[in-house]
């Protein structure tokens, strides 16, 4: 038993030991513990533009198994491997991921990286659409820096200033249950025959999912439209709309098992996951790349300028851009951005490459303005052209 | 509805004291209303400041200064906003309408049946059922009546011209949840409804129908009109049900808030979404300010 003076010492003790805890949570992290702390490096890691910056990759890694962790946000663990690349990284390095949201969206990652400036909570690292890359960039929220990759990722995919670059993405595709629909459609003229009524449905709205996005975008080109104008591809969902084939519900793999989305027009790397995930429930799913209608839309990685835990941040960064995780993107039938120069140095996954729907060419992409432009059309006339 | 408790009236406010709930207390029994008053000020006055502050101003993203403009209010009410607004509106109106009514016939018969098994049952049902939305309820349509829908298969609903996916759908899904949110409100009303005032009227010679056109239905209005309210409050509300069913087609305000703040497409219309969070504000405020003072002058009825 212990005396009362002596409880009420250890109570002292304790609370005191719990506000310390509690004043350290969400406090700005400490600066000074960032650095590799062995006086090869010759920045901190918050201002390291490189792994050269900090003394090469070894120092870098030391740095960030110094921090320990990292905070990443709107990674699902079915979207893109997301699942897998976070178990190998903490596997080979020994860090911690903290995993938050990882339902969020784009939108939602900005706010929080806003939100919790120089708390201990905020994101390290961002994998974002493109639009939020750029407003992101602009507003100055991105630490530049380049991975070991960096010459390798095409010119048309990053920013120059360093501060995002393309990692991983995909093509408009369309999804159909072969098992429900005996001829599947290869083209977005396809569409509109008659044979599909009430069968074709887009992954949400494409004024707030980007993959519908990427379908109106898809289906302008197919129609005359181009980057600039998007209009064309409004109409042939209001077309689609009208003749009774377009149904408005979100296709998920909820609904794509249930068979009330039978044909979906989505990214192929998803519908190629349905293809997997479904096999053998009483659902053929094929994927088909619309011929008529290319276009391939990549997802950008960024480092927040005040990542609590820098060094992890741009370990991540160098994980992902390496080949084993371009590799394990490929694994979740996504198209890395390293693909081309992979396949020929031999690093890349032949099988993962082979599993993905064949394309011909080479993907363009809009630039910023047209972007802009397509987004402000769709926002303006999506709705009057469905309702 | 409390009790009514006697506490000293300074201004005899003859014949209408049991009307007046506003008393005059003593000097410190306003402290014991504090916490409430600090937690609707913390809860619901920060937000709201929030929300007004966001939807005049615009911050510029490269220089962080802030000014004011009424560029977000006035996009709000334009083109396809205001289209969701109305759209919003009316879905609401007529969901909140239909419920009611419907709402009013179930809970009458509950009411009135000498069933008191069949009363708990109905009003357990209800409080399960007026919980149910969301995406399961949306999936639970979807399961039966989509396109692929059981029911929809069996029945060939598709050949009398049913489809989930319209405002028509939309309106039936919602009345899922609001018929059930009817009863549980009017039920305790109907209760009041004082058997002896019926007897009174057919002693009188009264037939059925003017009972209710005199008495019935007077009584009843501030509570059916409450129950319009909140019928209305909560279809206005909604939003993932609808967001699973419909997307973007049927134009609802909550859908167009959701895309606009997080959404992968568009960037910079946070202070929009805030706008139209001011909008829906100041539509709800409107039925309220409908609402209130018919309650107030008939609520004596009920006690």
């Amino acid at each position: 038993m212990l005396s009362s003076s002596a409880r009420r010492g250890a109570a002292v003790l304790l609370s005191a030991a719990v506000l310390t805890t509690l004043s350290a949570c969400g406090a700005a992290p400490d600066k000074a513990a960032g650095t590799a702390g062995d006086g090869k490096s010759k920045v901190q890691p918050g201002a390291a533009a490189s792994a050269a910056d900090l003394g090469g990759m070894d120092a870098l890694v030391a740095a960030a198994q110094k921090e320990g962790k990292l905070n990443v946000i709107a990674l699902p663990p079915d979207w893109a491997n997301y699942g897998a690349i976070i178990k190998a990284f903490e596997a080979k390095y020994k860090i911690k991921v903290n995993s938050e949201n990882p339902d969020a969206s784009s939108a939602d990652e900005i706010a929080a990286v806003k939100s919790r400036k120089g708390q201990d909570r905020a994101p390290d690292v961002m994998d974002l659409g493109i639009a939020f890359a750029r407003s992101g960039a602009a507003e100055n929220l991105f630490a530049p820096y380049k991975v070991t990759a960096w010459d390798k990722i095409p010119a048309g995919q990053k920013d120059a200033d360093a501060r995002w670059y393309n990692d991983y993405g995909g093509y408009v595709s369309i999804g159909c249950d072969a098992a429900k629909i005996p001829n599947c459609p290869t083209t977005f003229a396809d569409l509109l025959k008659p044979e599909y009524k009430g069968k074709v449905a887009l992954n949400g709205n494409p004024t707030k999912s980007g993959s519908a996005f990427g379908g109106v975008y898809a289906a302008a080109l197919a129609n005359k439209g181009s980057f600039a104008d998007i209009q064309p591809g409004i109409d042939f969902f209001g077309q689609l709309r009208k003749s009774g084939n377009f149904i408005p519900v979100e296709s998920t793999p909820a609904t794509v098992e249930k068979g009330e989305t039978p044909i979906s027009i989505d990214w192929d790397y998803l519908n190629a996951g349905y293809a997997e995930q479904f096999k053998g429930k009483g659902v053929d799913w094929k994927v088909a790349v619309p011929t008529d209608g290319v276009y391939a839309q990549y997802y950008s990685q960024a480092v927040n300028k005040e990542a609590p835990n820098p060094a992890a941040a741009r370990l991540w960064m160098e994980f992902l851009y390496s080949a084993e995780g371009q590799n394990l993107y490929l694994g979740g039938h996504a198209r890395a951005v390293l693909l081309p120069v992979m396949t020929q140095d031999g690093t890349v996954d032949k099988d993962a490459a082979a599993k993905l729907p064949q394309i011909q060419g080479t993907p363009a992409f809009p630039a910023s303005a047209e972007l802009d432009k397509a987004k402000a059309t769709l926002a303006e006339k999506w709705d009057k052209a469905l309702s | 509805m409390s009790p009514s408790t006697p506490t000293s009236h300074p201004e005899g406010t003859a014949g209408g004291s049991t009307t007046s709930r506003r008393r005059r207390r003593g000097p410190r029994t306003w402290l014991a209303a504090l916490p409430l008053l600090a937690f609707t000020g913390l809860c619901f006055g920060i937000p709201l400041g929030a929300i007004a502050f966001g939807a005049v101003t615009r911050t510029d993203p490269s220089t962080g200064a802030t000014q004011l403009t009424g560029e977000h209010l006035a996009r709000s009410l334009q083109g396809p906003y205001l289209g969701s607004l109305i759209g919003s509106v009316q879905l609401s109106a007529l969901t909140a309408l239909i419920g009611g009514v419907l709402g009013v016939l179930i809970a009458q018969a509950v009411v009135t049946s000498r069933s008191q098994a069949l009363r708990s049952a109905a009003l357990t049902a209800s409080g399960v059922l007026a919980n149910f939305g969301g995406v399961p309820l949306a999936f639970a349509f979807i399961a039966t009546v989509g396109i692929s829908g059981v029911v929809t298969q069996l029945a060939d609903l598709t050949g009398f011209g049913w489809n989930l996916y319209s405002f028509t759908g939309l309106t039936v899904v919602y009345l899922y949840f609001l018929i059930p949110l009817m009863v549980l409100v009017i039920a305790p009303a109907l209760d009041g409804l004082r058997p002896q005032w019926r007897e009174a009227a057919q002693n009188n010679g009264a037939t059925g129908r003017q009972f209710w056109r005199h008495v019935g239905l007077p009584v009843l209005a501030p509570s059916l009109l409450g129950g319009f309210v909140l019928l209305f409050g909560t279809a206005f509300a909604a939003h993932a049900t609808a967001a699973a069913l419909v997307g973007g087609s049927v134009p609802l305000v909550t859908l167009k808030i959701a895309d606009a703040l997080s959404g992968n497409v568009l960037t910079g219309q946070e202070n929009v979404a805030l706008a139209l969070g001011l909008d829906m504000i100041l539509i709800a405020g409107l039925v309220m300010a409908v609402y209130l003072p018919l309650q107030r002058r008939s609520a004596r009825w009920l006690r």
